[in-house]
């Protein structure tokens, strides 16, 4: 203990934490950002619910034959992983690339390896509240879901891959403000395109094969394979969401610039 | 410990950004606690370099090493043993500072009470607001605090006191000494003469990507200087009757009417005998000064330019 009374204030003792404990901090830190942003929570929460809600009362958009909420509630779910492994994410990892997040981060003991296994974390966490919340609120609706919820977790999972590649290669390439307006945009688009709230088939079909290979479709398309129709693994869906999981992913690793 | 290496080697450091060289061959070794400051213009290459030892970018040519380490290959090993303080940034627009504080705490293994670091560096008034609502003082001393969190054997400071008041710069200095004296290394960056001056134990200047002079700020000044003592008298003094008294090697001269300048080795025996002359020739020096060389003086010499230009 004397060695200890005459150490100063400042006294170097250097060291990381344990990986374990970095990343649970990082995660809950990440999680805690996101859920304070209230633009993300509109994106994430309010616009899924609100279009679950909205267009299985109203018969806005012919939806097919059965239930409207058998048909949107598979969209929304798939939506909802756009909202959170997509859009929120780049516009979030775009912002602390720009401010120097990432580059103080980087002059942290946390590895970068440490900081994407937290970002997937926060990803994750969010989507499991989207999901109970907006499952409960579907089966309030009428929904009745079908098939082996092990397929629904592996499209979940594979779309979430798909698009957090794609969400970290536009924020780790371009400007943060251009990564704000392009994350959006895209949304937007693949929401209208997307199989999510207006089927594919009422689009002119060259047009709809091109939009059936888009990441969003394949989820929703697959998901409402099993959750509707109660169909097996949809291999299809899962090849194409595979293929984008990997090539995001790919191009992300490779272009990504910390500052 | 004399056995450990340095705080900070660099030789033949070269780095361009396309065809505009930024570092050019620039050498430099940092010992281990100390303060030292790496002084220069704007554009001199002081922040490139700095980033290289935190292993934020590669060098295109030279060796650098940290604490006996590689900044790139041996980063895993090297991060907890170096703070580092941006220039501006470095935390979400949304945390707040006690928040961002003891997250980076928690990265580390036996971090400083954030309580208190709060407390030393007057961070407690911040409370709930978010960084992007932080003045600019209040954000620079926050990345102050977040370099030395995890207690740290050497800390990279890249202009700590940029736009900060005097009240925050003089506390800034003051944790710098404490840092010191607890035996933290220190390298900051700085174009502020004073700051240099007052704070660091070695200095090195850097001009064009190069070190075109370094030591401790009192060689720098007196080295190969002459320093010089002024008055003011009555115009036309035989400075040739002076000149007989001084010992040799010493200059006088009337730089403009009835202002004079004696240009030697200072010291308090020539003072004396300047004084003394004056008294036999019933002159009463004025406005005398003994005037030692700054250095912005030295930077001027060694370059014909302005320091802060």
């Amino acid at each position: 203990m004397a060695k200890e009374q005459t150490r100063g204030t400042f006294a170097p003792a250097p060291g990381a934490a344990p990986p374990a404990r970095m990343i649970l901090a990082q995660s809950a830190l990440e999680t805690r950002m996101l859920l304070r942003n209230g633009e993300q929570l509109l994106l994430t929460v309010i616009i899924p619910t609100l279009l679950l809600v909205v267009f299985s009362s109203a018969d806005i958009v012919d939806t097919g034959d059965g239930e409207r909420v058998d048909f949107l509630a598979p969209g929304v779910l798939a939506l909802a992983v756009l909202s959170t492994a997509f859009t929120g994410q780049a516009i979030a990892t775009g912002f602390e690339r720009r401010y120097g997040v990432l580059k103080l981060l980087g002059s942290t003991p946390l590895p970068r390896w440490g900081l994407m296994v937290a970002k997937t974390a926060c990803v994750i966490l969010v989507e499991i509240l989207q999901v109970t919340l907006l499952v409960v609120i579907a089966l309030a609706l009428g929904w009745s879901p079908h098939g082996n919820p092990a397929w629904v977790v592996l499209l979940l999972v594979l779309g979430t891959a798909a698009f957090s590649g794609l969400g970290l290669l536009m924020a780790g390439t371009l400007r943060a403000e251009a990564t704000l307006a392009a994350a959006n945009l895209v949304f937007i688009l693949l929401l209208l395109g997307g199989g999510v709230i207006v089927p594919l088939d009422k689009f002119p079909s060259g047009v709809e094969h091109t939009l059936a290979l888009l990441p969003i479709s394949a989820l929703s398309d697959g998901l409402r394979d099993v959750l509707r129709d109660g169909s097996g693994l949809p291999l299809g869906d899962v090849a194409i969401l595979a293929v984008w999981s990997v090539l995001g992913l790919g191009a992300a690793a490779r272009f990504f610039r910390w500052e | 410990m004399d056995s450990s290496p340095p705080a900070v080697a660099i030789t033949g450091l070269v780095k361009r950004y396309g065809d505009k060289t930024a570092v050019d061959g620039l050498s430099l070794t940092v010992e281990r606690g100390l303060v030292t400051a790496v002084l220069g213009p704007n554009g001199a290459g002081k922040t490139s370099t700095i980033e290289i030892c935190e292993g934020y970018r590669r060098a295109d040519a030279g060796e650098v090493r940290v604490l006996g380490l590689d900044p790139v290959r041996d980063a895993t090993a090297l991060r907890p043993r170096i703070g580092v303080m941006l220039q501006a940034g470095g935390v979400y627009s949304g945390a707040r500072a006690e928040e961002m504080l003891r997250h980076v705490a928690k990265l580390h293994a036996h971090p400083l009470d954030v309580s208190m670091l709060i407390e030393r560096l007057g961070l407690g008034s911040c409370g709930r607001t978010t960084y992007r609502r932080l003045s600019g003082g209040q954000q620079q001393r926050l990345a102050l605090a977040l370099a030395v969190v995890g207690r740290p054997e050497l800390v990279f400071l890249d202009e700590p006191t940029a736009g900060l008041d005097p009240h925050a710069r003089h506390a800034t200095w003051d944790l710098v000494r404490e840092l010191r004296a607890d035996g933290v290394s220190v390298v900051l960056t700085t174009h502020l003469m004073d700051e240099a001056e007052k704070l660091a134990d070695e200095v090195a200047i850097v001009d064009r990507g190069r070190v075109i002079a370094s030591g401790s700020p009192e060689a720098l000044c007196h080295d190969g200087a002459e320093n010089s003592l002024r008055f003011a008298g009555p115009p036309g003094l035989d400075l040739g009757s002076l000149l007989n008294a001084l010992p040799e090697g010493a200059k006088a001269l009337e730089v403009s009417r009835g202002a004079y300048r004696i240009e030697g080795d200072i010291d308090p025996q020539l003072l004396a005998t300047v004084t003394s002359w004056c008294a036999q020739h019933g002159v009463m020096p004025e406005r005398l000064t003994v005037e030692r060389r700054s250095l912005e003086d030295v930077f001027m010499e060694l370059t014909g330019r302005e320091l802060r230009s």
